[in-house]
This record gives C-alpha cells, structure tokens and sequence, in this order.
C-alpha cells in the first residue's frame, strides 16, 4: 500500500500499474493455489468415497452423459468468452468488455440452471445428499464447484456495474482481470469434475 | 427448544461461571462508560487497519486464552491429583479436556504466533504496513469471533466433548448428539478462514515488501520462518477447511461421509484432519524456532551460526512435515508398509531439527551472553524441547508405538514440544519486543520470577507423565482406582500444574506493574539488537519508518551501527507517507459471522441466512469502496520523530 501513487507504472497494462494492483493479483494467484488444496482435499474425499453406495444407486445408475455435456460445453464457452473480454480490456474498448462479460456471465448462468436441474432429477430419483457416502460427497463437491460458480456471478454484476460507473480505471481493470482468473480457474476444476466424476462414473 | 436446555445447567461450577462472566461484562462497560472510552475503543482498536495494533490484539487474545485453557488444565489436574475423585464428572471432564486442547492449540498458540508476526514482521523487513491492511483487520477479528463462539459453548448449549481431534464415530450425531460438537465445526471454521487470509497477507507481504537490497538471503530469521509458516497455512488449512465442511454437514444436514452406515468412513476424517493437523504443529512451532534464532543472536552478540543450514532446515522441516500424518493412528491399522513409510519420515524431521539445536549452540559458543528474560526462555528451551523431540523419536517407531499410543507418555511429549518450543518461544518474543508495543520494557526481576516458576513448574508437571504413561494410564481417562499405584506421581504433576499457575499470575501482575511504574524505552533499542525493527523509535510511529531503509547485510540495523551511522533520518528526504484508511467494517462482518455461526450452531437457519445477508452486503459495500487512504505530510513526520528523538 506504502507509496502506491509514487509506483505507477505507464509501461504495464492497466490492471497492473499501480503497486496496489500488482500485489493484489499476486495475492490472488496464492489464493487459487489454497483453493487448489479445497478442491483437492474434495477431489480425494470423493475418490474415496465414490464406491461405497451403500444401498443407493452407483454411478453408472445415475449419470446421463446429455446434460452432462451441455454444461461443460456451456462453461468452456464461458471462459473462452471472459478471455475474450479481458481481451477487449486491453484494447480498450469498453462496450466490447461488457459485452463478453454480459455474454460470460449469461453462459455461467446457464452452467447453473442445468446443474441445478441435473441435482433435481438426482433427487426425484431417490438420490440424495443423505443417501450415501457417495451420493455425499458428489453432491459436497460439485455443488462447491457450484457455489463457486453462483458467486463468480455475482462478483461479475458487481464489476460490470463498476464498470458502467466509473470506466476504465486501474482499479476497475484489476477487479475485471482477478475475476477473470477466478473464472478460468473454476473452468480448470470443471474438467476435473467431468472427467474424474462423470467420464469415470459412466465406465466404471 | 426449552430455555434450560440453551443453558447450561445444573453445574454449581457452570453458575458460577455464568456469574463472573455477566459481572465482566458489566465492569467492562461501566468502565468504558465512566471514563468515556467507548469512543476511543472504536477509533483507536476496533476500526484499526495498522499491523502493530491488530498484532497487539491478538496478543491480548491470547493471554486471554491462556487463563481460559490454564484454568481447563488446573480443573483437570484437580480431578486426577487423587483416585477415585468426586471433583469433575466424566461428562464434565470431557467437555474440559476438549475445550483445553482446542483452545491451546488454536486459540492461544496461534494468535500469540501470529500477534508477534503482526507487529515485528513488517518492521523486520522494513514496510510501513502489510500488504492488504484492512484484510487484515478481518483475519483478526474473524479469529476473535471465533474464538468467542467456541467460548461461550460452556455455558450456551453446552461444550464439545469428543476430544480436540473429534473423531469420528464419536463426533458424530449418533454418539454426540447436542449442539456441543456443532461449536467445533462452525468457530474453528470462522477462525480458520481468517487464519489462511493471514497466511497470503503475509506470504505477499515478504516476497513483495521488503526494504530495498533486502534479498531472501538477508532477511532475518523470524521473518524467514514466517514465509514458510505462511506457505505451510496456505497448503494445511484448505484441507481443515474441508474437513469441517464435511463434519458440519454430517451432523447438520445427516450426510454420510463419516458415518457407519451406508457407506461412511469415519477413518477419512483421522487423515483429513491430521493433513492439516501435522502441518498446524509445525505453523506454531516454526515461528518459535524464528524467535529463538532472533534472540539468541542478540543476547549472545553474535550473528546466528550457520544461517544458510537454518533456511535449509526450516524448508525441510515444512516439506516433511506434510508427509508423516499417519503417525498419529499408526494403531489404527494401516499395516506394516504404510507405518514403516511414516515411521521413516517422521524419524528424518529430526535431523533439519538436529541442524538447528546445534545452530543455537554454535551460536551461543563463544558469545557475550546476557541472561535476560527473553534469553532465559531461549536457553531453556533448548534441553526442554529436546526431552520432547527425543520422545517424539520414540514414539516415531511404529511397533513400539503400540505400547505408547494415547498413554500419558504420548501426553508429556507433545506437552513438551509446543509448552517448552510454542509457549517459550511466545513468552520469549513478547518479553524481548515488548518494548516495540509499548515503550516499555517488562519488568526483568518479575519477568524471571515467571520464568523460573513457570519452567520449573512444567518439568515438575510433565516429567512424571511419562514414567505414568509408561506405568499404563491412558490420555483422557477421567479418574483411576487406588490400587494401579499412579497416585503419588499425579499429585506430584498437580504441584507442577499449580507453580506454572502462579508463573502465569506473576506474568500478568508484571504486565500490571511494568505500566505503570516499567523503565521507558527512549533509544528504541534496549537490547542493542541486530534487525531492523530496533530502527524504530518505541512505541513504533505508526507509520514505521519516516525513510524506507537500504539493506547492506544480514543483520541490516547492527550493520547501520557498527558503520557508526546508526539508522539517520534526512528530514530533507522526506516525503510524504501514503497510508490505509480506518475501517469498521472488518470488525461488523465479523459480527455477522458470529451470529452466522450461532444460527448454525443450534440449526436457527433463519438466524444464519440473515447474517450471510449482512455478511453478502459488507463484502459489496467493500466492493464499493473508493477510499484510496490518505497521506501524512511531512510537517507531521518531522514532529514525530523529533519527539522520539530520531529526526536530527
């Protein structure tokens, strides 16, 4: 915090001029690497766990590869999308960023309306989080991966009405840039879910 | 739910409890109120975003938390002193030991550790602040709800009761119905959270914030351990993190991870929670290791020996220590293989430890030692923590861990570990910075009164309990019959507990009488020290250093000196100093946490919804926020070193 103003930086991008910025970013990196460890530790309780069914159903029983795919392709997309945005960012062109941001967050939007659906119809069917160790802990970590995905959302609103107010700043381009790494790091655990959870559910 | 079942009752010991507490309460705000501090208390404390009086907070935290837990350990100590007592019930005792060890570890250990690195590390390395101040005021008070939703679960609802590792089945519904266990999962989790904000503040801070010509290399010794103690916070307490989840959803909402039926695993919670568990041994025992590095130098007038080793070591000691986990339940059937692999590499974290024991020995050698306070701690630490580390090798050995496992051997080791490493080393630190917090030194003849006391107190305590462990008496057993013969070495335990109590009051009554009648500080550097922080005018200007200082060397202030400089301030340098606003707001989220946490805690899921409400609005209000700080001119910066005497 210490002389921010005496450390602006013309030659960086925007999000990364002043001191401030720059320490925020990194502090943010050290904190996707703890939830690096969360996921991990949920990653491995379901490992453990995906097998003891008890008397519920297994999860060859339970998963429908279609609705499985419209989500990830709905997310992936949104991540291509927020990079476009912070591409538009660096060229400075403010309707361009909000318009991939409005289209990213619609995308997320739409990853957790089909979630929230998939979680229903797993209840209808008499699978729910009380069910099994491994109903448990599927729920635990895909709704985390859920939750997660619900406040990036949120977060993004709050930027994009940043944005509207105030335009390009240093601060506004640093929140748009953090909340963008945030948005492909929940992109990245995605595809752990579907290939550890619902690929090796499917097969197994 | 019936009024007598939200309080605790039928306990002549829990009324009385209740009586002090609301008379503290009352005494508290008729004093606020009579001298008209309500006012200062919020603008001084409650809202401050500056290091060093978040750091003195947790301080005050702490010692606060040790009377709670020294009085868990003298009510246990009570019950055991004779066979066949009457004193505590099981039940009771229970509750106490649970509350004691939790209470120890994360709500006094902790915050003592991470109130001293509040206020010397930024000094140390030579930063005005850290690098999200107002963060870290809501790391602060987070911990502090926190702990007070752990307390007041003796007498609201009832204590935890199933020991302060909770394992599962024990923990479970089944076994341990009642909010008590509740407590543990919803405040260990509060704190938790500001724990790991505090490990990436400091993390960034370090690699980012340090004066100029400061390499890695020349950073003290505190500050190194804190940098691994950091990455150590930020790699253990997800997991913690996660485990608490999974026990809150367990018992709130009847999920299966840990249950017995259909298909739970209650020995997932035992890994889980010693991943982070070892780890968390280590987050308060590194530091330690900093202080004494930082002590020992100074009063030995000598640069610590074998400074690179030390790095190395602690490096190693960090890494190991996310390996050896499952030597805490080698008995709980893990085969031959996997405790021979732990076995091993609990074995090898004693050869970085080897390292650093003989570091301080070296460093010692030859010194000009002074046998102050700070120092006496330092020096006892040495045989004490090796009395445990060699036990602890002891038990390392898986086979003859069958025999040790939960006995009262198992009870003096660990006491031995984190009394005579965590507890000396905080003791240590505060005696020797205390000047930096308050302008004052601690009184050094009552400062040794607590240190002979205290010392000689805990072998008194601790040493029997090995011989009894080894005689059979099982960890957590809450009386024993006459006949085993374990009763005279228990009453000798009691008399140690006792002397370390009457150590601890002298501590208090020194804090007491240093006040108002303790040598003031006017050099900033009482003890001729080595680093950076003896720069600075005591108390420190809240601002830290009117000019950043240029690092040459390791010990950058005894370098300064020994060039005849010293640490000079060029008014026409100066410029002025941009510094962070105050803020209520860490302090008011934090509130919504408590009341969050209390609505989880006794399943008020409304109570809960509407704190997240108030703790959702805090974050975007913060989100909001424009406030960029403000800057203290330079008029005001010559005032106040000239007033310290170090502006020329």
């Amino acid at each position: 915090m210490a002389e921010a103003a005496h450390q602006y930086d013309e030659t960086m991008p925007l999000e990364y001029r002043t001191e401030e910025s720059r320490l925020n970013i990194l502090g943010f990196w050290i904190f996707l690497g703890a939830e690096v460890v969360l996921f991990a530790t949920l990653f491995a309780t379901y490992l453990v766990l995906f097998q003891r069914t008890g008397s519920g159903p297994t999860t060859s029983d339970l998963f429908e590869i279609k609705d499985v795919m419209i989500e990830t392709l709905l997310l992936l997309t949104s991540s291509f999308t927020c990079g476009l945005a912070v591409f538009e960012m660096r060229r400075r062109r403010l309707s361009g960023l909000l318009t991939w941001l409005l289209v990213t967050l619609l995308l997320g939007a739409g990853f957790i309306t089909f979630e929230i659906r998939e979680f229903i119809h797993y209840v209808h069917e008499g699978a729910t989080i009380q069910t099994s160790a491994f109903l448990s802990s599927f729920f635990v970590l895909v709704g985390t991966h859920g939750a997660h995905v619900s406040l990036g959302i949120c977060w993004m609103i709050l930027i994009i009405i940043q944005l509207l107010q105030r335009g390009f700043t240093p601060r506004t381009a640093r929140k748009v840039f953090i909340v963008s790494l945030y948005w492909h790091f929940l992109d990245v655990v995605w595809i752990f879910i579907f290939t550890l959870v619902y690929l090796t559910g499917m097969v197994m | 739910m019936k009024w007598s079942e939200f309080f605790v009752t039928g306990e002549p010991l829990i009324y009385a409890a209740d009586v002090a507490i609301v008379l503290t309460v009352i005494g508290i705000v008729f004093v606020l109120t009579y001298f008209k501090k309500w006012k200062w208390l919020w603008d001084e404390w409650l809202t401050t975003v500056d290091h060093k009086k978040i750091g003195v907070m947790y301080i005050i935290s702490a010692v606060l938390m040790l009377f709670r837990g020294g009085v868990d350990a003298l009510l246990m100590r009570a019950q055991l002193t004779a066979p066949n007592m009457k004193f505590l019930n099981s039940e009771h005792y229970n509750e106490i030991f649970t509350t004691h060890g939790t209470i120890m570890i994360l709500f006094m250990a902790m915050p003592f550790i991470i109130g001293l690195m509040n206020i010397v590390v930024p000094l140390q390395i030579g930063a005005r602040d850290v690098a999200y101040p107002y963060l870290n005021a809501l790391s602060f008070w987070l911990f502090f709800v926190g702990a007070m939703l752990f307390n007041i679960s003796f007498v609201i609802g009832g204590s935890p009761n199933a020991g302060w590792t909770s394992y599962f089945p024990l923990a479970g519904n089944e076994f341990s119905p009642g909010v008590g266990n509740n407590y543990y999962a919803v405040a260990l989790q509060i704190s938790g959270i500001g724990t790991l904000m505090t490990g990436i503040n400091f993390l960034v801070t370090i690699l980012k914030m340090r004066a100029p010509g400061m390499t890695l290399m020349r950073m003290p010794m505190f500050t190194w351990t804190i940098l691994i103690t950091c990455v150590l916070i930020i790699f253990a307490f997800p997991v913690l993190t996660v485990a608490l989840a999974l026990m809150t959803f367990d018992r709130l909402f009847d999920t299966q991870f840990f249950t017995m039926a259909n298909g739970g695993m209650s020995m997932l919670w035992a890994n889980l929670f010693w991943i982070w568990g070892h780890p968390e041994v280590y987050i308060v025992i590194l530091p330690s290791f900093g202080i004494f590095s930082e002590v020992v130098s100074t009063f030995a007038r000598k640069r610590l020996f074998g400074y690179k080793a030390m790095v190395y070591s602690i490096v190693g000691i960090a890494f190991l220590s996310f390996i050896v986990w499952v030597h805490h339940f080698f008995t709980m059937g893990a085969g031959a293989a996997v405790n021979s692999v732990f076995s091993i590499t609990t074995m090898a974290i004693a050869v970085p430890t080897g390292v650093k024991i003989f570091n301080w020995l070296f460093t010692l050698r030859k010194g000009k030692i002074r046998f102050t306070t700070a120092m006496l701690w330092s020096l006892a630490f040495i045989p004490n923590f090796v009395i445990g580390g060699v036990t602890g090798v002891m038990l390392a050995m898986a086979a003859a861990d069958y025999q040790y496992h939960n006995s009262y051997f198992l009870i003096a080791h660990f006491h031995y570990v984190l009394i005579a490493g965590t507890v000396f080393a905080c003791f240590a630190g505060l005696h020797y910075w205390y000047p930096k917090m308050f302008g004052h030194i601690l009184n050094e003849r009552l400062g040794k009164w607590t240190f002979w006391l205290f010392m000689i107190g805990f072998n008194i305590c601790f040493f029997p309990m090995y011989f009894l462990g080894l005689m059979g008496m099982t960890r957590r057993m809450y009386t024993y019959s006459e006949g085993l013969g374990w009763t005279p070495l228990n009453v000798v335990a009691s008399v140690g507990a006792v002397l370390m109590g009457i150590g601890f009051i002298v501590l208090c009554y020194n804090i007491y009488y240093s006040a108002r009648y303790g040598e003031r500080d006017m050099t900033g550097d009482p003890w001729d020290g080595r680093t950076l922080e003896w720069a600075t005018s005591s108390p420190v200007a809240h601002y830290n250093f009117a000019i950043t200082p240029e690092v040459k060397d390791l010990d950058a202030y005894w370098e300064m000196k020994k060039s005849g400089k010293g640490f000079e301030i060029d008014e026409e340098k100066l410029k002025p100093i941009h510094m962070p606003s105050n803020s209520g707001r860490p302090f008011l989220i934090s509130i919504a946490f408590f009341f969050a946490g209390f609505g989880l805690v006794f399943k008020w899921f409304w109570l809960a919804i509407i704190a997240t409400i108030f703790i959702a609005l805090g974050l975007i209000l913060r989100s909001f926020d424009d406030d960029d700080g403000y800057y203290i001119s330079v008029d005001e910066i010559k005032r106040t070193e000239r007033l310290s005497g170090k502006g020329a």
